[in-house]
Parts: C-alpha cells; structure tokens; sequence
C-alpha cells in the first residue's frame, strides 16, 4: 500500500539520511528508530507531505502522494507533537472540529463515546485548558477513535501519557491493525501489540 | 460516517473561528478600538474648522481602518501554527484554498465588519453628509474584505517568522494602496457631485479578483511556511 524508495531527506545543508527504502501492507506495524536528531520526525513529515523529499518517492496504491494530494489525506491521520487542540474549546468542540477538518461529520453521541473510551469521562464539557497535559493528549489521540483511515502517522503518541493511558493505545493499535489498518510511529517508550510483530526501520 | 461537502468545511472553519473570536474577545475590541481612537484623534490634532475635517473625513477614516486590519493580521495563522492545528489544516482532505477562504471571511467578520459598522459614527464626527457616509460604507464592505485577504497572503508569507508582525505590515501596505485610492476617491467623487460608480466598480473588480486569486496563492504560502 505505502511504498518508500530510495527516500532522501534533508534540514538545510545537513542530509538526515538517504536510500530509504520500505514497504508498509495492510495489518502492519512500524515503528521508527534512531537516536534525537537522527530524522524520525523528519521522515514522518515528509510522509505526510509536509516536507519535500530531496530525493526518492513515497507512492500510495501505487501513486505518487504529490500526485494524489487530496486522495491521499483522505486516507491518513497523522499526530504530531503538537496536540491541535485549541484551550479555549472544549474537548466535545476540538474533537468535532477535528473530525469535520478530516473530512467528516460525527455526531455528539460517538464523540463523546470516543471521550468516554480514553477515560476523560466527566471531562466532556470542561475547556480544555483547565485539563492537565496527559489528558489532553487524550483528547488529541480520541480522534484515531472515529477515523477510518487506513494509514496512522504517529509521531511520539505516548508522550504524557500514564500506565493505563498507553495500554489503551497498545489496545487501539492492535483494533486498528486487525482492520487492515497501518501504523507508522516513533516512541522512546516500550510499546508492545499482541499478537503483532513490529517492524522496526532504523535510521542513523 | 457523513463526507462533509466544500461548503460544510467553509461553514465549519467559519464557524470554529468566530466561537474562537467570541471566547477571546479582547482581541476583537483592541482592532475596533484603535479604529476608532486614531480616527477621533484627528479632530483633536488638526483643530475643528469643519470644512477642513468635512474635506479629510474620507481619507482619515480609510487610513485607520488600513492600519487596524494591519494590526489583526499577525493573528490570522499563527495561534493555529503554534498549537499545531494548522498541520492538520495541511491534511484536508478537501480544498486547502476553501479551508483559507473560510479563514479570512472569518477574519473580515470579526476585524472588518466591525470597522464598517462603526464608520458612520465616526464619520458623524467630521460632519460629513449622509450621502458621503453611504457611500463610505459602501466603499469599506467592498474593500475591506481585500484588506483581509491580501493580508492573509502576507500573513501566511511571514508565519513563524520573528518580528513577523512588522514584516507583514510592509508587505501588505503597499499592495492596499488602491483599495484607499478607489475608497476614498469614491467619496470624494460623491462630494463633488459626480458620478461614484466608477470607483466602487473598480474596488468591486479588486475585490473579485482578491477572491478569486489569493486564497490559492495564501494555501501555497501556508505549505511553503510549514516545511
């Protein structure tokens, strides 16, 4: 499905790495390794097409991303550090404006099942600054929740997070891969799915 | 799950920016404020012969409201940028340009509209006539939306940058240029009793041509911002 080859990547002058090389098929799970500064957001960046490559092509169903452009966002969902979520809102809010930017409508009900599920039971209406930092990753990974991408982008997803918090997501990726799904993500924490091998792709 | 059509984004983005507006509300007043202090600072600094303020009126009135769109712009993109909704932004699966166009008629309802409302009172001021104030109103909802947008190229150009706000003032003046000449020239026109059709004509034209163009050029500036 998602295809990379010979990918080069690079900040200024300074090359991250070049002739990278991967396939990603339904079902499967990659995580991205390397010390800080070794290219993993980088790499993520430029899968979502933030960045240019500066070589090398990165094909989806057999299609340049460049060419798909709009076709291909349809189909992934990337976080990032940065939890795109707005304080003064409240997590209902954020998360209904997620979805609507992602292309679709959800109804309240499923959003706040959603809200529900990633233990911010009772959280649903309060603004979301007054929440602490792990919560609020959780409101921000509640959107993987009512995406039916095909492709998640992680980029560091149990930052914040507590014990409980990360089994949850071990549990949502599994649920997401059983589905033909497919995760790239980058963590510096154990995560572990079970009954799924990680593919492991390291850069340095 | 329901596909959101083009028009349900621009209605979604316009609708999340002015709850946004409404939780901040102080942003919103400091643009209106400072329209209407500089505007009501003239009288006081040139003296109240009547004639004279009559006769600048027009011209006092579309430079404030330049430099107060100036001054909301910084604003556009940049909460957006920093809090990481506007990567998201990037990954519409829907037009990126319909998403911008969305923002700035967002951006004009809370930092021009107000301008617009607020003219005739100001413009009771320096005793202008009724038929000069509708044809200054008239003048600013035509080109305050191309204050907006216009802005918003800059806006998006300058994102991330420090001192930005500055930048994007320099940037954006010039291009506003006919947006002031064709504005205030319309009321003057309407003073001197001639025919006012032509000014507002050409500020329609800037403003269909803006429209047409620069949320596409402001979507292109927004990728190259986000590398």
């Amino acid at each position: 499905m998602l295809e990379i080859s010979n990918l080069a990547c690079s900040r200024g002058d300074h090359l991250l790495f070049s002739e990278l090389s991967f396939t990603l098929a339904a079902g499967e799970l990659l995580q991205v390794e390397g010390v800080n500064g070794s290219g993993k957001t980088s790499l993520l960046r430029t899968l979502c097409g933030f960045m240019m490559p500066a070589a090398g092509e990165i094909r989806w169903r057999n299609q340049n991303i460049r060419e798909l452009d709009e076709a291909y966002y349809a189909e992934m969902i990337y976080l990032g550090h940065l939890n795109a979520i707005k304080d003064e809102l409240n997590a209902v809010e954020n998360l209904r404006i997620n979805a609507g930017l992602a292309g679709c409508a959800v109804e309240e009900k499923k959003i706040i099942a959603a809200l529900r599920r990633m233990g911010l039971r009772g959280r649903e209406t309060l603004p979301v600054k007054v929440l602490s930092q792990g919560q609020r990753r959780r409101v921000a990974l509640a959107r993987l929740l009512f995406s039916n991408a095909p492709l998640w982008i992680l980029d560091e997803p149990l930052t914040a997070l507590d014990v409980s918090a990360v089994g949850l997501m071990q549990e949502l990726i599994g649920e997401h891969l059983a589905h033909q799904g497919m995760v790239i993500y980058t963590t510096h924490q154990p995560l572990e799915v079970a009954g799924i091998t990680t593919r492991r792709l390291s850069l340095s | 799950m329901n596909r959101l059509s083009l028009f349900g984004l621009l209605g979604l983005v316009i609708r999340r920016d002015l709850i946004l507006a409404m939780r901040r509300r102080a942003d919103v007043l400091t643009t209106l404020i400072f329209f209407v202090m500089v505007v009501s600072l003239f009288p006081l600094g040139v003296g109240p012969e009547p004639d004279m303020l009559r006769k600048m009126a027009a011209g006092v009135v579309w430079v404030a409201a330049l430099l107060a769109s100036m001054l909301s712009l910084g604003r556009m993109f940049s909460a957006d940028y920093l809090d990481g909704t506007l990567e998201q932004m990037m990954l519409v699966p829907q037009s990126l340009s319909m998403l911008v166009l969305g923002k700035i008629v967002a951006h004009w309802m809370v930092s021009g509209l107000p301008l617009v409302l607020m003219a005739p009172v100001l413009g009771l001021q320096f005793d202008m006539s009724a038929q000069a104030l509708w044809i200054l109103i008239a003048g600013l909802l035509l080109g305050t939306p191309i204050l907006s947008m216009v802005g918003a190229v800059g806006a998006a150009l300058t994102l991330g940058l420090r001192g930005g706000g500055v930048l994007v003032s320099l940037l954006v003046l010039p291009l506003c240029i006919p947006v002031l000449i064709f504005g205030t020239g319309a009321v003057d026109a309407a003073i001197t009793g001639m025919s006012v059709a032509s000014h507002l004509l050409l500020l329609s034209a800037l403003l269909l041509l803006a429209l047409v163009f620069t949320p596409w050029v402001t979507a292109q500036a927004l990728r190259i911002s986000m590398e």
